[in-house]
């Protein structure tokens, strides 16, 4: 159904933002304490790169309908 | 002897009669004048004769023995004479060339001979005997007669001598004249007795006589004595008759000696002059008498005489009436008969002309009616010719009226069958229209309906010859067919749930779609608030394309049952909301085709249902 796809957009997003939020803040955390001595700018780092990428990506989900891909132009006149 | 007694007999008899002619006719001449002499001619004449032929009869006999065979006696005996005579012829010469008889032949012959000689004896004395027995009663009856002849004559000749001798009156005389007369009545009866007793006798006698000659004529030993008694016999009867009729006669002849007749005469004289005397006076009387009566008769006769006249004229009158009558009568009688025959000839002439005019008139008739008849028949056949053909024409016609009618009614029939036909295939589309119109309604809560698949198969079969149907059936899209469609309610449930969607998202297109214009929209839908529903306007203006106006326009068309509106409606909405409610739109629009189909179907079906229902 069209009704339940934003719906699972959201859901993908949240989900996707949960997990790269988490892998971010993780990876900052491991980074920050292995690499950069417990100073919490790599978490921070970490977990805004992650929410930055959770962000553009759900973005980028929910524009995906409207973006042409290459292959599309060829489609993009039959699709509606 | 026989001989000897038949002419003793024969002369006796000439004797007899010719000495009883004399005397008789000598009474007969007392009483009837003149007759005797030529009768009594005539008679001895005829005694003559027949004597005369009797005798050379018997004298030629005794001449030819043969002759007095054939004669006199039996064949029998006649062949015997024949015999005798064979056996006298072929005596003298037994060495001729015939055999000598043998002895044991010979006395057959003799042993027959004798059986025979025996029975002839003992039939010849039975003859005899009966002879001999009718022979001595007919004597005896003559001998009888000849008594009370006898008898008869004596009496006569006393009353005779006593009227001839007694001088007593007249009247006494006549009496006595007439006892007299009486008395010679009878003796004239006596005799005619006693001479028919006496023939009768001598017939007897005669047969006797001649059955005695054959019984002699046979020769026979053995019959002899009885023969012999028997000539004896008949000897004696003759002897004895002969007595008495030569006694009669003597009597007759002798009553009357000289004396007597004398006396008689004188008598008669006496009787005469007595009679005279009486007669003279008797004259006298009588003329006295008749001289008084005369007178006495003329006036009587007078009167008798007109009396006389009248009866006689009468009864002449009466006579000649009744023999006019009589004449009448019999003339009648022969005019009838005349009559009856010219009838009955005129009866005959009648009928046979009657006979031949009714031939005739049958034939004339016959050959009518054979006419009549055959014209009849010739009209009754073209009649029943013309009736046969009309009853063919009319057979004929009716049959192809019915036959029309049949065809007609087949046609009839078929073409009510073909709509029939039309009808049910009609009612089976409407039925099938009905169901998939039914199975529509089958619809649940977000459970489309069943595949309309089998309803739609259904009417595609009951619609096989109809093109439209069928174009209409092939046109229901796939989807509805596969998956089935989704009630207006549930459309309508779904589409509540959509709505706060389409309101989020409303602010995002093609241009706008990033999280922040997400963010943007999502807080108009919270802060804007629309009518819930809103009736549409008939015409969309641009400021009508808002979706919040659009989607409470639609909500409004979906409350009101107006799906197509608010599908077109909501067919306005562009961006994301349009690409939330596609799904929505797509079912909205498979719902509405399907419907739209089946509507139409329906409408058809009933059309077409209307056109060819009948009702019942």
């Amino acid at each position: 159904m069209s009704e339940k796809e934003l719906g699972k957009k959201w859901d993908r997003c949240l989900a996707d933002g949960a997990i790269k939020l988490g892998t971010g803040l993780g990876l900052g955390i491991v980074f920050s304490v292995l690499f950069f001595k417990r100073h919490t700018w790599p978490i921070s780092l970490g977990s805004g790169a992650g929410l930055g990428m959770a962000y553009a990506n759900c973005q980028n989900n929910l524009r995906s309908h409207y973006m042409l891909h290459r292959g599309d132009k060829q489609r993009g006149s039959t699709q509606c | 002897m026989l001989r000897a007694c038949l002419r003793g007999a024969n002369a006796t008899a000439r004797k007899n009669y010719r000495r009883i002619p004399l005397t008789s006719l000598q009474q007969c001449r007392h009483y009837t004048a003149g007759e005797g002499s030529s009768a009594s001619k005539v008679v001895v004449a005829g005694l003559l004769t027949v004597s005369g032929g009797i005798g050379g009869t018997v004298l030629y006999a005794k001449w030819d023995r043969l002759c007095l065979c054939v004669c006199v006696f039996s064949l029998e005996e006649c062949n015997e004479c024949h015999e005798h005579k064979e056996a006298t012829a072929v005596h003298p010469a037994p060495t001729e060339p015939m055999k000598e008889r043998p002895v044991e032949e010979v006395a057959a012959r003799l042993a027959q001979q004798e059986q025979e000689e025996q029975d002839i004896s003992a039939s010849v004395s039975a003859s005899l005997e009966d002879s001999l027995a009718s022979s001595a009663k007919a004597t005896l009856q003559a001998i009888g007669a000849q008594e009370a002849a006898l008898q008869a004559i004596m009496q006569h000749t006393d009353k005779l001598k006593e009227a001839m001798e007694a001088e007593v009156l007249p009247e006494e005389k006549s009496n006595q004249w007439k006892d007299l007369e009486a008395a010679l009545a009878d003796r004239t009866t006596a005799l005619n007795d006693a001479r028919a007793a006496l023939s009768k006798a001598n017939e007897s006698l005669d047969s006797l006589r001649s059955v005695i000659d054959e019984s002699k004529g046979l020769k026979i030993s053995s019959v002899r004595p009885l023969v012999l008694a028997a000539e004896e016999n008949l000897h004696n009867m003759v002897v004895d008759l002969d007595k008495m009729v030569m006694k009669c006669f003597c009597v007759l002849a002798g009553k009357l000696s000289t004396d007597d007749l004398n006396a008689l005469i004188a008598h008669a004289h006496r009787r005469i002059d007595q009679l005279n005397r009486e007669l003279a006076e008797q004259k006298v009387r009588e003329k006295i008498h008749i001289d008084a009566a005369l007178e006495q008769q003329k006036l009587e006769d007078q009167k008798a005489l007109d009396s006389a006249v009248n009866t006689a004229l009468q009864h002449v009158k009466e006579e000649a009436r009744l023999d006019q009558e009589r004449k009448l009568a019999e003339l009648r009688e022969v005019m009838e008969a005349e009559m009856r025959t010219q009838l009955r000839r005129q009866a005959a002439a009648h009928t046979d002309h009657v006979q031949d005019v009714l031939k005739v008139q049958e034939h004339e008739l016959k050959a009518e009616a054979e006419q009549v008849l055959s014209s009849k028949m010739l009209e009754q056949e073209t009649r029943y010719r013309q009736l046969t053909q009309e009853q063919l024409d009319n057979f004929t016609l009716d049959m192809n009226t019915a036959y029309a009618r049949l065809k007609g009614v087949e046609e009839a029939i078929d073409s009510h069958v073909v709509a029939e036909d039309e009808a049910r295939k009609a009612h089976q589309l409407w039925l099938s229209v009905e169901a998939l119109s039914y199975s529509l309604k089958t619809a649940e809560a977000d459970v489309p309906t069943v595949p309309l698949e089998n309803a739609a198969q259904a009417v595609r079969d009951s619609c096989r010859d109809n093109d439209f149907a069928l174009a209409l059936a092939s046109a229901l899209p796939e989807k509805s067919l596969q998956r089935g469609v989704y009630s207006e309610a549930s459309l309508r449930a779904r589409f509540n749930s959509l709505r706060s969607l389409a309101r989020r998202v409303a602010l995002i297109d093609e241009s706008r779609n990033s999280l922040y214009q997400y963010f943007l929209s999502y807080l108009q839908a919270a802060l804007l608030f629309e009518k819930r529903q809103e009736a549409p306007p008939s015409q969309l203006s641009s400021e009508d394309l808002d979706p919040f106006k659009l989607l409470s326009y639609a909500s409004y068309c979906l409350e009101h049952g107006d799906l197509e509106l608010a599908a077109k409606l909501v067919n306005q909405l562009r961006g994301e909301a349009r690409r939330v409610v596609e799904d929505w739109l797509i079912e909205a629009r498979l719902t509405l085709e399907t419907r739209q189909v089946v509507n139409l179907l329906s409408a058809y079906a009933n059309a077409v249902g209307l056109g060819t229902t009948q009702a019942p």
